[in-house]
């Protein structure tokens, strides 16, 4: 049995709803209904199951009626016929008191605007959910500090919503869900206001917070990167209806019709990274003039088990590992450290990442990126590599 | 022609609206005559203690605390004002009259603000009174005051009830419409918050819509002390006590000086009043 369980779920905002659910049933469009009905079809027979502790996402173009369905679960939006069921139970039964306290105990949720309360400070805002439960003040603060410190806001509690960026109100948002102690987090595009860093970064402490918690996650987006990122599965909506339901595989393999594939299309075509997006700027390096000594210490200091060598031009010379160095250091021989710097392969800034993955797969270093006159422009570690290779890959075949 | 002429007598025979009214009237007198006493009683037990309130302390005094609360609520360049205006109506020996004055305003703002704000609030909840409201709002603001003097007069006399209840009437409808409009502004997604973490109706209304709705309504009540001071003159006409009363006599006699000096003090009250809860 699922946390939620969604049956044949339908809304539809206007003055005559069976009668537009009629037409839906003999197979009318949205378009149709709208037409000879004047009714606007939210959530068409929407039906799928979110496993307990899954990340679930909910994607689609903006008037799909994504955010309608969302609503509809805790009931922001009355449903206009089927069956929601949270935990066995049937929401949709619940009357006025019944389905507050349901919400108190059993929801959190995001908005994309945020949502919060400007006359409040960040601490009186995140603790919104459990004053309205009338906890205890001294618990009351204590869970909400908790929760601020979770989501990398502690000190911040006596700001106001409009001192803080677009990304520290959204944690207040998140904080504001989690103090509640949520069973199921329902995030409205939570992410979607935010400037594509600090949307990585809030993606990132999510995924953080998930793993430290295992809350089912029902998440709102437009955008397949994130869902792609964030979702155990993901659910592809159209007009109010849900058309594909899968994990990652299924939906950028076997993509059900042309709207989804024209969803993957899009995104392969914007995913085609080459080196110079992924590179990054070196820690250290290394001149001919160093001495081992000054290498090991460089080494050291850094944390790093090689370094590149470059001339004043920062043309690449070759790479130092920390085996040589030590081993010079520790013979007697008369060796000179220009003999234990290694030829190494090195990428072009326009190669792309698959052809990347095969060059770093079997090297102990980071891969130098340099330009036509060997000038060493970047360095990729392999992790990059595999972390953008790893959505990327499912859809290699295509 | 017949018919002709039927339909020009028709158009042409006045529709008897003024004795409707007036019959309404006449019921509404002999049939609630004791609920509408009993809410005179309050009015005028109001009116009498808050001007026995300010008139308890000598005048100084009362000018010192009222210095202070400019101090308080914005600064002291707002207090040196608010001593120096009210001490040029003590010396002009208008201070008694504005007493009178100060108290029936306190008093109809407080009726306006108390029986205004709630229906503001149940306007922006209720679509049915939002639309049943409206006309009788317009009609409040735009009907000139003397008409209702009249029926003002035959429910509660000559007096200063009377003064404050057409005062009422006249500046009632900003608290109603800016806390309707406030509430209405709040952000739809802030409710969505509200509801969705399980708060109730009461919940929502004190923690989400009445703070984002309060500088709407600090609107509302500032407007309704400027709208209850603009009715003094005319309250005095049916018999209210204070600045307005000087005025007329001023008038009636044609005393220039008297006039002036009468007018002064309510520009004066005004302004201190709309300086001290006026937002900048």
């Amino acid at each position: 049995m699922g946390k939620v369980e969604v049956s044949n779920l339908y809304k539809i905002f206007g003055n005559k709803p069976k009668k537009a659910l009629e037409m839906l049933n003999d197979g009318a469009t949205k378009q149709e209904v709208l037409e000879k009905n004047g009714s606007t079809v939210g959530v068409n027979d929407a039906s799928f199951e979110v496993e307990e502790g899954e990340i679930f996402v909910i994607m689609g173009l903006s008037g799909s009626g994504k955010s309608t369905l969302l609503r509809c679960i805790n009931r922001l939006i009355e449903p206009t016929t089927g069956s929601i069921k949270v935990d066995g139970q049937e929401v949709l039964d619940f009357d006025t008191e019944e389905l507050r306290k349901f919400r108190e105990k059993e929801f959190g949720m995001v908005f994309q605007n945020f949502a919060l309360l400007p006359h409040r400070t960040v601490l009186e805002n995140a603790m919104f959910g459990l004053e309205i439960q009338n906890i205890e003040k001294g618990e009351r603060e204590r869970r909400t500090k908790e929760a601020l410190d979770l989501v990398g806001l502690d000190g911040w509690g006596d700001q106001y919503p409009a001192q803080l960026s677009g990304g520290m109100k959204q944690r207040v948002g998140l904080a504001r869900a989690l103090a509640v102690d949520p069973e199921i987090l329902l995030m409205d595009e939570p992410f979607s206001a935010l400037d594509p860093l600090i949307k990585k970064e809030m993606q990132n402490k999510l995924l953080d917070l998930y793993d430290e918690m295992q809350r089912t996650i029902l998440f709102i987006t437009h955008d397949l990167d994130e869902a792609l990122k964030l979702g155990d599965r993901i659910a592809i909506m159209k007009e109010g209806k849900i058309i594909q339901v899968g994990d990652h595989e299924e939906i950028l393999t076997n993509a059900t019709n042309e709207y989804v594939e024209n969803f993957v299309e899009d995104v392969n075509r914007s995913r085609i990274l080459t080196a110079k997006d992924i590179m990054s700027n070196p820690v250290e390096l290394l001149y001919p003039q160093d001495g081992p000594r000054t290498a090991l210490h460089k080494m050291k200091n850094n944390g790093l088990s090689s370094l590149f060598v470059v001339n004043r031009q920062k043309k690449l010379k070759g790479i130092v590992y920390i085996e040589d160095v030590v081993d010079l250091i520790n013979s007697d021989e008369d060796k000179e450290f220009k003999e234990i710097i290694k030829e190494i392969i090195r990428a072009e800034p326009e190669e792309n990442l698959r052809e990347l993955f095969s060059d770093i797969a079997d090297l102990n270093a980071p891969l130098p990126v340099v330009n036509e006159d060997d000038k060493l422009l970047g360095v990729i570690v392999k992790t990059d590599v595999l972390a953008n290779l790893a959505s990327e890959g499912a859809y290699d075949e295509n | 022609m017949i018919k002709v002429n039927n339909i020009i007598q028709l158009l042409t025979t006045k529709i008897p609206l003024g004795s409707w009214v007036e019959n309404f009237v006449n019921y509404l007198i002999n049939n609630f005559s004791g609920p509408l006493d009993g809410f005179a009683n309050i009015i005028e037990l109001m009116v009498e203690n808050f001007e026995a309130i300010l008139a308890y302390p000598h005048p100084l005094i009362v000018i010192a605390l009222f210095a202070l609360l400019a101090w308080k609520l914005k600064n002291y360049r707002m207090s040196i004002f608010v001593a120096l205006g009210l001490g040029l109506v003590l010396n002009i020996q208008m201070w008694d009259p504005l007493l009178t004055t100060l108290a029936s305003i306190i008093t109809s703002v407080v009726v306006a603000l108390v029986i205004g704000i709630p229906i503001g609030i149940i306007k922006a909840h209720n679509r049915v009174i939002d639309l049943i409201t409206r006309p009788i709002l317009d009609f409040m603001q735009t009907i000139p005051p003397f008409v209702y003097l009249i029926p003002a007069l035959m429910f509660f006399g000559l007096g200063t009830v009377s003064g404050v209840i057409a005062t009422v009437v006249f500046a009632i409808a900003p608290p109603i419409r800016l806390t309707y409009l406030g509430i209405q502004q709040v952000d739809s997604e802030l409710k969505e918050a509200g509801h969705a973490f399980g708060a109730n109706w009461w919940q929502i209304l004190l923690k989400i819509e009445l703070p984002g709705a309060m500088p709407s309504i600090m609107m509302g009540i500032n407007q309704c002390i400027m709208l209850s001071l603009s009715m003094v003159v005319i309250a005095a006409m049916i018999g209210a006590g204070g600045l307005g009363k000087p005025v007329l006599r001023s008038l009636s006699v044609v005393d220039i000086g008297l006039g002036f000096e009468a007018g002064l003090g309510v520009v004066i009250i005004a302004m201190v009043l709309d300086r001290m809860f006026g937002r900048e």
